[in-house]
């Protein structure tokens, strides 16, 4: 068995069961917390409407404090799009998700993904330079922190290198990429890679509780 | 003088080609296997004055395309008399002998040049129940190698059956077919594999023994690494609409028609290392690639158990819907579990309250 077929055999089912075990864990184990009780009247009615709104408000920093943190959402803007559109409108990523939905779908050419994998893989970058130079961010930063950068930035550079033939061999870097995306997969649950599936939750559920206390979404 | 023991250059003379037509024909070899320019005149003294080279070609478990790719040349060219020059002392399918005299011939060879010939074998060797799926005159194909490699000088597996154990080796691989480095390991073992291989590599490996006395550099798997360190898919010439994102994704489709990249149709180009894309078959006239269809990738090992020709290199094995649902049920069980272990922590810190 070589590399290649490892990484797209086993290596790519254990990932998966590993992916669908934790990620089923991590959201039944939340789900099923005893939750808060909120003992105080509610100030206002449609605390829902508050959670929705909190989707959206929370989605670009308040205005006093752009000039602050405004760099540092573009960085992440341009990360989680870019991550995107690779994965979505890259030929074999769509070839790769076709397999198992049935159909295929409109994709972007080759040299266009290429860029987007370039200015994506910048942006992990600097968003770790920042966090290694800005005192306060590095003393708060820990080990998941590092290790989701990791897992994040090693698809897209091991991904570039395949495309852009820098393996001595095209199989092993083929393989080494789909083996960094299946680590990607296996730390996915246990580490902050989950705010994909909570970043939806916590900002309605602040959005409701400010809404009911009657402040702004 | 007697024919066999005619130098190349005099024997190439005789058959009235030019030292020019010689010197491009080592020029050409010189740049396919990536020799310096300025090797060449030595690589041509050194082939002119190589003496007939006695050649010992085995057929064991495989289906003679091998043979025909290798046989299959149109014009009297200077590869063609490269193959006509090797003294092949035996090859089953070629030969008029047959039975006893055949096997006298192979004895003969063997005999004469003990220790300095070089067998070509085409095909692969069962293991299985001593070997008894393949034998030739009484004698099983694994014993048969054995003997021979004993007094070769250099072992050439031709094709991906000898090379790698090929579609005799395939799953479930009934017979236990490997290729022969994985018997033979105190001999140099050359493989040029392909389903067929390339005439032209036969040509630069030959011609490459005759003048420097030994075989050519190679990658891990054996192969020359002349002609086989790019991937198809580096050398394609559809290459270009794969940077562009242009695709054929049926075997009629617009993008079909206008020659575009076969990835999605399954073409194995990015993971097979071969020189089809430059060197073509039928001298030059085309590859398959250039007929429509993608690389099955017959140059790499186990490449008929690679899930299919027609499924996208990108295509992974998912696994079963069952393993999932029950990764599922147990990711639910695990959550629950925590659920139950957190609020009985709740109740122990607060008391019940």
């Amino acid at each position: 068995m070589t590399l290649l077929d490892f990484a797209r055999g086993p290596a790519m089912q254990i990932a998966i069961i590993i992916f669908v075990v934790g990620i089923v864990w991590r959201l039944v184990g939340v789900w099923a917390l005893r939750q808060k009780k909120d003992l105080s009247e509610a100030r206002q009615k449609g605390a829902w409407v508050g959670g929705i709104k909190g989707l959206f408000v929370h989605a670009w920093p308040y205005k006093p404090f752009v000039p602050k943190v405004g760099a540092q959402y573009l960085v992440g803007y341009v990360i989680h799009l870019g991550l995107f559109i690779v994965l979505i409108f890259g030929t074999p990523h769509m070839l790769f998700f076709a397999d198992i939905v049935g159909f295929t779908w409109w994709t972007l050419p080759g040299g266009v993904i290429t860029a987007v994998a370039v200015v994506t893989t910048l942006a992990l970058f600097i968003a770790l330079v920042k966090r290694l130079v800005n005192p306060v961010q590095r003393m708060i930063s820990n080990f998941d922190d590092y290790a989701t950068w990791f897992v994040t930035t090693a698809p897209f550079v091991t991904g570039l290198m395949t495309t852009m033939n820098m393996w001595p061999h095209y199989e092993t870097g083929l393989a080494i990429h789909l083996l960094s995306v299946w680590l990607l997969l296996i730390y996915f649950p246990f580490g902050k890679l989950m705010h994909s599936f909570w970043f939806v939750v916590s900002r309605y559920t602040t959005g409701s509780r400010f809404a009911r206390r009657g402040g702004m979404a | 003088m007697k024919e066999h023991d005619l130098t190349l250059g005099e024997e190439l003379r005789r058959q009235g080609i030019s030292r020019r037509s010689f010197m491009k024909f080592c020029a050409g070899v010189a740049s396919s296997m990536a020799i310096p320019a300025a090797m060449v005149p030595a690589m041509a003294d050194s082939l002119a004055q190589a003496r007939r080279q006695s050649v010992i070609m085995m057929a064991y478990q495989e289906c003679t395309g091998c043979l025909e790719s290798l046989t299959r040349s149109f014009a009297p060219t200077v590869e063609n008399l490269i193959f006509n020059f090797v003294s092949l002392d035996f090859q089953h399918t070629l030969q008029a002998a047959a039975g006893d005299q055949a096997i006298e011939a192979i004895e003969t060879a063997m005999e004469e040049n003990w220790g300095k010939y070089l067998l070509l074998v085409d095909g692969s060797i069962p293991l299985k129940d001593d070997g008894i799926y393949s034998v030739s005159h009484g004698q099983s194909h694994l014993d048969s190698l054995r003997e021979l490699a004993e007094g070769a000088a250099a072992i050439v597996s031709i094709g991906t059956c000898a090379s790698f154990g090929g579609v005799g080796a395939a799953k479930p691989n009934p017979t236990g077919a490997v290729g022969v480095d994985e018997i033979i390991t105190d001999k140099p073992i050359l493989n040029v594999p392909g389903c067929p291989p390339m005439p032209e590599v036969m040509t630069g490996v030959l011609t490459s023994f005759l003048a420097f006395g030994a075989l050519p550099e190679v990658d891990r798997l054996k192969r020359p690494k002349a002609f086989f360190a790019d991937t198809i898919h580096d050398r394609c010439y559809r290459r270009a609409f794969y940077d562009q994102g242009k695709f054929a994704y049926s075997f009629d489709d617009e993008g079909a028609r206008k020659g575009w990249c076969l990835y999605p149709l399954g073409c194995k180009g990015p993971i097979t290392h071969n020189a089809c894309a430059t060197l073509k078959f039928n001298q030059g006239v085309s590859w398959p690639i250039q007929s429509g269809h993608g690389c099955i990738g017959c140059s790499e090992p186990d490449f008929w158990d690679k899930e299919g020709f027609y499924k996208p290199l990108s295509a992974g094995q998912w696994g079963t819907a069952e393993g999932i649902a029950a990764a599922a049920a147990a990711g639910v069980a695990l959550g629950a579990a925590s659920a139950v272990m957190s609020r009985r922590n709740q109740d122990k810190i607060s008391g019940g309250k």
